[in-house]
Order: C-alpha cells, then sequence, then structure tokens
C-alpha cells in the first residue's frame, strides 16, 4: 500500500471520529444492557474479592495458576466452541475429537514415530470438525443432532482403536524413556522451570486472544457473528455461508484435538474413554452460556467465555478451598448459568 | 348506535421508555365501544407501542389504563384476553404446524377430563363460521396459508374467546389490495355486532375510510384524537409531521440515446419464471408492476442471484455474467435490497457500521484480514448523515432503530459501494410518510448519477411516481410495456390481464 498521501487524507476523518465518540461517550448512562453485558465481569470480581479474603490459600501465585492449569482444556474447547455457537452452531462432539485425537496421537507414537504424534492429533482434530461441518452444510443436518452422531461415532472408533485399554507412549509399551518424556512434555512440564506457567495455560492463553481477536477484529469474525445473527441476510450480502461454518467446525475440531493432546499428555496415556471427555462438550458450552454468548448465535465473545469458564472454575476451586462438601458445587453452577441466561433474555425481552 | 357511548378503554399519562428513547409520553386517549378507532403517526411515533400496552404485551413505566371504569395492569397478553381484549400482533402469533380450527382454539379447547373433544370442536367452529359469515377451511395447516387466511384465523380465534376489544397493529402490511377489502369488510361485521376495534396502521387512506375516530401520534407525544368525519389525509400528515408535506414530482427524462447497462435475456425459472428479457440504460428507472405472485419478487430474487435459475443470460455493461450466487451478483455490480429487510436484511445485533460495510468489508480491513474501527466508523458516519438516518451514529444497534431508519441503514450497505444495477423490491414498506419521500428522491438521485434502477412495489403510485419505463408481469412474464407515466387504470388492467396484453 501507498502509505505518504493516504496518511494526510486520514487524519481529518480520525479527529472528526474521536469528537463524535466523545459526545456518544458524555451521554452515557447505566441500562439493561449493560447488566446482561458486564454483570458477568462485576460477579467473577465480587467472587475473586470474597474468596481472597476468606481463604488465605487462594490468591496465591500456585493456586491461581492450578485453577488455570485445571480449566485449561475445557478453556480451550469453550473459547473454539464459541466461534460455532456465534455463528448460529453448536458442537456435541467436542468429547469425541478430545479424545479420539489424543488416542490416535497415543498410537501413532507407539507404532510409528514419537514425532509425529503432534501433528496427527492436530490433524485428527480438524479432520473431524471438517466432518461436522459438511455434515451440517451439505447434507443439512441440523448441527444439534450431526455432532451428537458425530461424537457418539468419535467415541466408537476411540474404543475399536484402543480395545478398551489406554495406551502408554514410552516404556510399557516397549519405547524408550526418552519417548515417554516427549509424550508428557508439554502437559507435565513448566515453562522457566518448576516456579513457571504449566505449559497448557500458555497454550490456553494463546488460544484465546488469537480466537478473540479473530472474532472481533477481522473479516472472518465480522462474517461468523452475520450468519449467526441473520443467515439469509448474510447469503444476501454475497458471503459463501457454507464454507464460512464449515471453517467454525474446523477450528472447533483443531481446539478440541489440542485440549485432547494436552490433558492426555499430562496423563501420559491415550485414553479408551473417560469421564473428562464424556462431560467436556456441555462443561464447554456451560462456559460458552454462563459467559453471556446468546445460544442462537450472532451475539457474545470469547473473552466472555473465558470469564465463564474460570468463573465455573472458580466454584470448584473455591469449594474446596473453603471446604463446602462437593455436591454443592453443581447446584451452584446449574444455578448460575439459569441466573445468567434469564438476565440476557429478560432484556431482549422489555 | 345508541346514544349513551360507553367507553370500554380509557388511557390517562401513559408513557413508556426504551432504551432511553421516550416511545411514548404521557398519552391520554378514550375508546369508544363499538367503534373502530384508527391510531396514526409516523414510525416510530409510538403507535404499535401503543397497540401493544392496551392488549398487555407491553407493560406502561407510568399512567393508568382502565377497563370499564377498572384500573387494570396487565402483566401478559393472557391476561388481556381474560378481560375480552385480543391483539393481533404484526407478527401473526400462530402456531405452523396445527391446523386452523386447533388454533383458534389453542388454550380454550373444548375437553372433557384433559383430553380434547374434537367433535364439540368442530361444531363450535362450524358455529363461529356461521355467525360470523367467514372462514377458512378448517383442517387446512395454517404453516400453509396465505397471509390474508391466517389474518383470518387470527380474528377468528378472538372472537372465539369472546373478545369485545381486537386490537390490529398494520393489519394490511402483507395484505394485496382485494384481501385488504375483505378484511375491511370482515371488520365493519365485528363492528356492528358491537366489537370495538383498534386500527394500527400507517395507510391513512384506509384508515380514514375505516375508522370512527382517529388519534394521531407524533414522536410519543398525543397530537389529537378526532372524528374520522372531521379529518382529511393532509390534515392527517401535517399532524403526524408538524407541517405538510408535498409529494414530490420527479422528473422523468428520455433514456434512448443513453448505453445500455444491464440486459436479461430469456431468464427461466420452471413454474416460475417464463422467459423474462428486458433491459436497462444507464441512469433509467425501470418500474416492475404486477400482483401478488405474479411472479415479480421471484424475478428480482432470480436476476440478484438469490434463487436459481434454469436458464437465461444476464449481461451488465456488454459483460456476460454468470450469476449463481448473490456473491456473483455483487461482484459484477448488481445490487439487491430484498423484500423483508428484518428476514432477509438487517443484522439486527450488530452496530450500523457493521450493517453498511457488511458486504464489501474487505474494502475498510488491512490486507491481512484486520478490520480498521476507525477507517470503519468515518466511512459508515458520512453514509449514516447522507442518508439522513437517525441516530447516525455508527454504533447503535441496527434492533434499535425505527423502520424508516432500518430501511435507510439497509440503502447504506448497498450504496457503499455504487452498485451499477440496484434492484429494489418494495424499498418503502413499513416505512413513514417522511422517510418514504427521503427514499423516493434518494432513488431519483442514484438513477440521475448513472446507475440502472429496477424498482418493485405493490404499490403502483409509487411505481408509476418514479420509474420512467414501466414494465408489467403476469404469471411470470413480461406481458406488456409503458412509457413513463401510464394511465393507472391501464397498468392495472395488465396486471390483472384483463385487456391489451397483446400490445
Amino acid at each position: 500500500m501507498t502509505s505518504q498521501p493516504q496518511q494526510a487524507a486520514a487524519t481529518e476523518p480520525v479527529q472528526a471520529e474521536g469528537l463524535a465518540r466523545l459526545r456518544e461517550w458524555r451521554s452515557f448512562r447505566v441500562r439493561a444492557e449493560h447488566v446482561r453485558d458486564y454483570g458477568i465481569l462485576v460477579v467473577f470480581l465480587a467472587m475473586f474479592l470474597f474468596l481472597t479474603f476468606k481463604s488465605p490459600v487462594f490468591l496465591t501465585k500456585d493456586n491461581l495458576l492450578n485453577l488455570l492449569y485445571n480449566n485449561s482444556g475445557v478453556g480451550i474447547a469453550a473459547c473454539a466452541v464459541t466461534v460455532v455457537v456465534i455463528c448460529g452452531n453448536f458442537d456435541l462432539s467436542l468429547g469425541g475429537i478430545f479424545i479420539l485425537s489424543a488416542l490416535l496421537a497415543a498410537w501413532v507414537a507407539v507404532h510409528w514415530n514419537i514425532w509425529l504424534a503432534f501433528p496427527v492429533a492436530l490433524a485428527a482434530g480438524v479432520l473431524m470438525g471438517l466432518i461436522n461441518g459438511l455434515l451440517v452444510t451439505k447434507l443439512r443436518v441440523n448441527a444439534f443432532l450431526a455432532t451428537l452422531a458425530s461424537g457418539l461415532v468419535f467415541f466408537g472408533i476411540d474404543k475399536a482403536v484402543s480395545g478398551g485399554t489406554a495406551i502408554y507412549p514410552g516404556t510399557s509399551s516397549g519405547g524408550s524413556v526418552h519417548e515417554g518424556n516427549i509424550w508428557t512434555f508439554l502437559g507435565q512440564n513448566k515453562l522457566g522451570g518448576s516456579g513457571g506457567v504449566q505449559y497448557p495455560v500458555i497454550i490456553f492463553a494463546v488460544v484465546a486472544i488469537v480466537l478473540q481477536i479473530v472474532l472481533a477484529r477481522t473479516v472472518f469474525g465480522r462474517h461468523v457473528y452475520g450468519i449467526g445473527g441473520n443467515r439469509e441476510a448474510a447469503r444476501l450480502s454475497g458471503l459463501k455461508v457454507d464454507r464460512i461454518i464449515i471453517i467454525t467446525f474446523v477450528i472447533a475440531g483443531f481446539a478440541a484435538g489440542l485440549a485432547g493432546l494436552l490433558e492426555y499428555s499430562a496423563q501420559g496415556q491415550g485414553s479408551p474413554g473417560d469421564p473428562t471427555s464424556q462431560a467436556l462438550a456441555l462443561a464447554a458450552i456451560a462456559g460458552v452460556a454462563l459467559g453471556g454468548t446468546s445460544i442462537f448465535g450472532g451475539v457474545g465473545s470469547v473473552w466472555r467465555t473465558v470469564i465463564g469458564v474460570l468463573m465455573l472454575g472458580l466454584i470448584t476451586n473455591g469449594f474446596n478451598l473453603l471446604g463446602v462438601p462437593d455436591f454443592y458445587q453443581d447446584i451452584v453452577r446449574g444455578g448460575l448459568i439459569v441466573v445468567a441466561v434469564a438476565i440476557g433474555s429478560m432484556v431482549e425481552r422489555r | 348506535m345508541s346514544d349513551v357511548r360507553t367507553s370500554p378503554i380509557r388511557l390517562v399519562g401513559i408513557s413508556k421508555r426504551y432504551a432511553g428513547t421516550k416511545a411514548l409520553d404521557d398519552v391520554s386517549l378514550e375508546i369508544e365501544a363499538g367503534t373502530v378507532h384508527g391510531l396514526v403517526g409516523a414510525n416510530g411515533a409510538g403507535k404499535s407501542t401503543l397497540g401493544k400496552i392496551i392488549g398487555g404485551l407491553v407493560r406502561p413505566d407510568d399512567g393508568q389504563m382502565e377497563v370499564d371504569g377498572r384500573p387494570v395492569r396487565y402483566a401478559t397478553p393472557a391476561d388481556a384476553r381474560a378481560d375480552g381484549i385480543a391483539l393481533i400482533a404484526q407478527e401473526l402469533a400462530l402456531v405452523p404446524f396445527l391446523t386452523v380450527m386447533e388454533n383458534v382454539f389453542l388454550g380454550v379447547e373444548p375437553h372433557r377430563r384433559g383430553f380434547v373433544t374434537r367433535r364439540h370442536m368442530r361444531q363450535q367452529y362450524a358455529e363461529l363460521v356461521s355467525r360470523w359469515g367467514f372462514g377458512v377451511r378448517s383442517d387446512a395447516l395454517v404453516g400453509s396459508l396465505r397471509a390474508a387466511d391466517r389474518q383470518k384465523v387470527e380474528i377468528l380465534r378472538a372472537v372465539a374467546t369472546n373478545s369485545r376489544v381486537i386490537v390490529m397493529d398494520e393489519p394490511t402490511s402483507s395484505l394485496t389490495h382485494v384481501e385488504t377489502e375483505r378484511l375491511h369488510s370482515m371488520i365493519r361485521v365485528l363492528r356492528e355486532n358491537g366489537t370495538t376495534i383498534v386500527y394500527v396502521s400507517h395507510f391513512l387512506d384506509e384508515v380514514l375510510e375505516l375508522a370512527d375516530a382517529v388519534t394521531v401520534l407524533r414522536n410519543g407525544r398525543l397530537v389529537r384524537t378526532a372524528s374520522a368525519a372531521d379529518e382529511t389525509e393532509a390534515m392527517l400528515v401535517a399532524g403526524m409531521f408538524g407541517a405538510a408535506v408535498e409529494a414530490e414530482h420527479f422528473e422523468k427524462p428520455e433514456h434512448s440515446g443513453a448505453p445500455v447497462v444491464f440486459e436479461v435475456e430469456g431468464v427461466r425459472r420452471e413454474g416460475i419464471l417464463n422467459d423474462v428479457s428486458f433491459s436497462i440504460r444507464e441512469g433509467e428507472i425501470v418500474g416492475l408492476a404486477g400482483l401478488v405472485g405474479s411472479g415479480r419478487t421471484e424475478l428480482a430474487r432470480a436476476i440478484a442471484g438469490a434463487d436459481p435459475v434454469d436458464g437465461g443470460r444476464i449481461r451488465v455493461d456488454g459483460r456476460d455474467c454468470r450469476i449463481s450466487s448473490p456473491g456473483d451478483a455483487i461482484r459484477s455490480g448488481i445490487a439487491f435490497l430484498p423484500e423483508s429487510r428484518k428476514e432477509d436484511g438487517l443484522f439486527m445485533d450488530l452496530t450500523l457500521a457493521a450493517n453498511t460495510t457488511f458486504a464489501h468489508v474487505q474494502t475498510v480491513a488491512s490486507r491481512l484480514g484486520f478490520v480498521r474501527p476507525i477507517v470503519e466508523r468515518s466511512k459508515s458516519r458520512s453514509l449514516l448523515h447522507f442518508l439522513s438516518v437517525d441516530p447516525p451514529s455508527p454504533s447503535a444497534r441496527a434492533g434499535n432503530l425505527s423502520g424508516g431508519n432500518q430501511q435507510k441503514v439497509l440503502f447504506a450497505r448497498w450504496l457503499f459501494k455504487r452498485p451499477r444495477v440496484l434492484i429494489l423490491d418494495e424499498p418503502t414498506r413499513g416505512v413513514d410518510v417522511g422517510a418514504r419521500a427521503a427514499i423516493h428522491r434518494l432513488i431519483n438521485d442514484l438513477a440521475a448519477e448513472g446507475a440502472a434502477i429496477l424498482l418493485i412495489s405493490s404499490e403502483l403510485e409509487e411505481v408509476l411516481g418514479l420509474a420512467h419505463r414501466v414494465l408489467v408481469i403476469r404469471r411470470g412474464a413480461i406481458v406488456r410495456e409503458f412509457a413513463a407515466d401510464p394511465p393507472l387504470g391501464d397498468v392495472m388492467e395488465a396486471a390483472f390481464g384483463l385487456a391489451g396484453t397483446s400490445a
């Protein structure tokens, strides 16, 4: 781009723009929409402060990093499925992608080569996402049902490949100690040594920031919001709607594969189905909904999902620290989601 | 009618705010029993809101509503129905997968021990139809009915629950002329039987023809309530806008020398479009007139790539264009404003900036695909100012605007990059008189700047007022062509296929 003359022309509208924005800010008042849009932040901060005062352990580096570490897998999946949800779809197959990607990676590590394991996990995730996208766009299967079904299939393949037993890259399956260490490196180590930050936390942060920027700032992100808000209008505006929907599913598949890889790297195995994976899709979508992203599409953002996921994690963490019995946790989580969604739709109705 | 008229509904000092703007401000009025009461006003004047308050769909922030002299506060439309007040909203509220009869008795099904007794239902339906003199086939699925028939079902539903007051919000906006006439005779039957009708509409001629009393609103405030016999259309318009708005007359230049911009040749679609050919020259406005179902919207959608076609050629500036999707049409310089801005046009949750730039976001983005917000906002702001959208604020949400302003935002999207060919399907539907005049001026100006425009409207006056040439479509084929300002009667005849179709 030739920059010189363009810049000169750009300054004037920029100044006018600044003045106009200032005028808009002056007439600012707190309204019902603001409660819906930012209430979640206020509640999150309140809980954070409450736990800080109630528990001496809460506001320590170790505890907060643990909170992030324990939620990094769900967090990565939730950030990615946010894109799918805003585009007006749904992905219930995340758990299946999560576990099958990791299992295939472990299988490749044992049977082929440990270094191939990582690209295989991510490629498997992308492929499964692509299948979901094609089912939803080309076969026109409702996303809810398509991904429910594909998730079942992925879980089934996982069991068939594993034969019902976990695959351990490393010594127990005839490999070297070195290979085992490569497999567990990302899941069990920290950047900057023992006092540093776990790699999954860093990867979660990178995924969240990248997806937030993609949705809020790019042409692709704008198209995602448009399709979720009014699909026909987006089509009439010249968008290749199917292609964009497929990409959103591929993003979700990639992220679920990545999350699976990190989870089972931490566990040192590839697993034939476990409770984490069964609950993953719903946990991720719970985070999305709690953050305030509309499950009907068109409205929401990734930072909201991060807050939603961390809030759910905060409940587990805080309850454990305060010694509150486990079974209250799910009740509180469920209640919070209902309140968040109800506030959202009450503001819409007015 | 008897000398002593009772007022089943009295409103005192009603106010309602939406997201900081006042939709209604201290409105008081009385509606007399057994009359048709018209509510008129520009878009955003508050007439629909007032209707919804009477029908229990919206709760006022302030003020008092009395029914039969008794103060009421409705929380839901069901509360209002229990008092005999039924609301027939703009968006009809029927269940598409149930039959006509089931919809009519929805919530008041005749039953025994929790089981619906279909025999009684059928009997009651027959009684209803014979009493009111209009009906719809009882076992037809509501989803398969035309708009006019669905409206009948809504009315039957209202009378089946013994409603004494029926609020109708823009009941004729999706009806043809004939259907409107039929609706009006139904309303007269209802009135003769003592039902009170609140008729919210922006069709002033209809209100004057039908109503006993008219209430005029402007910017959420009451202007006046008067007997319809004392009002004229000009007086109502003056009341709605505070000053007289004159219908503008547009020059209609000759275009025979101008280069042909847009050519359509033999466009076909099985059972819908039958070998349609026409062309539009630079700066020319071609009007497309036809009845509902004649194929006028289908033609627009076909040439804009919105619907598939079975064959035909389209040329822009002499170049052949392969158009198999809306994207292809846009790249060829064809812009299409669809008939329904809510369903096919706007993104209600997005900002005006995003709405205006949506079809061409790339042009306000960096090469890497990042939208440049400052550039986007300033470009969008200047377009919003140019089209005098209120508020001209790029950060406002499209869903918070009135109908006329929403339509202007949609224009802004297609003017963002000046199109060679502009296809307008019902550009002023559901838009108030002021915005309508502004849009007419805009269409005329765009043509003067060289765009080729195809104008489709169910209002013949609009087509004739603007078009430099008029095509009449009937049963998917162009049956006749007129030069500028043809006699309205001739165009109607051609559209109905009565005479002269061989010309």
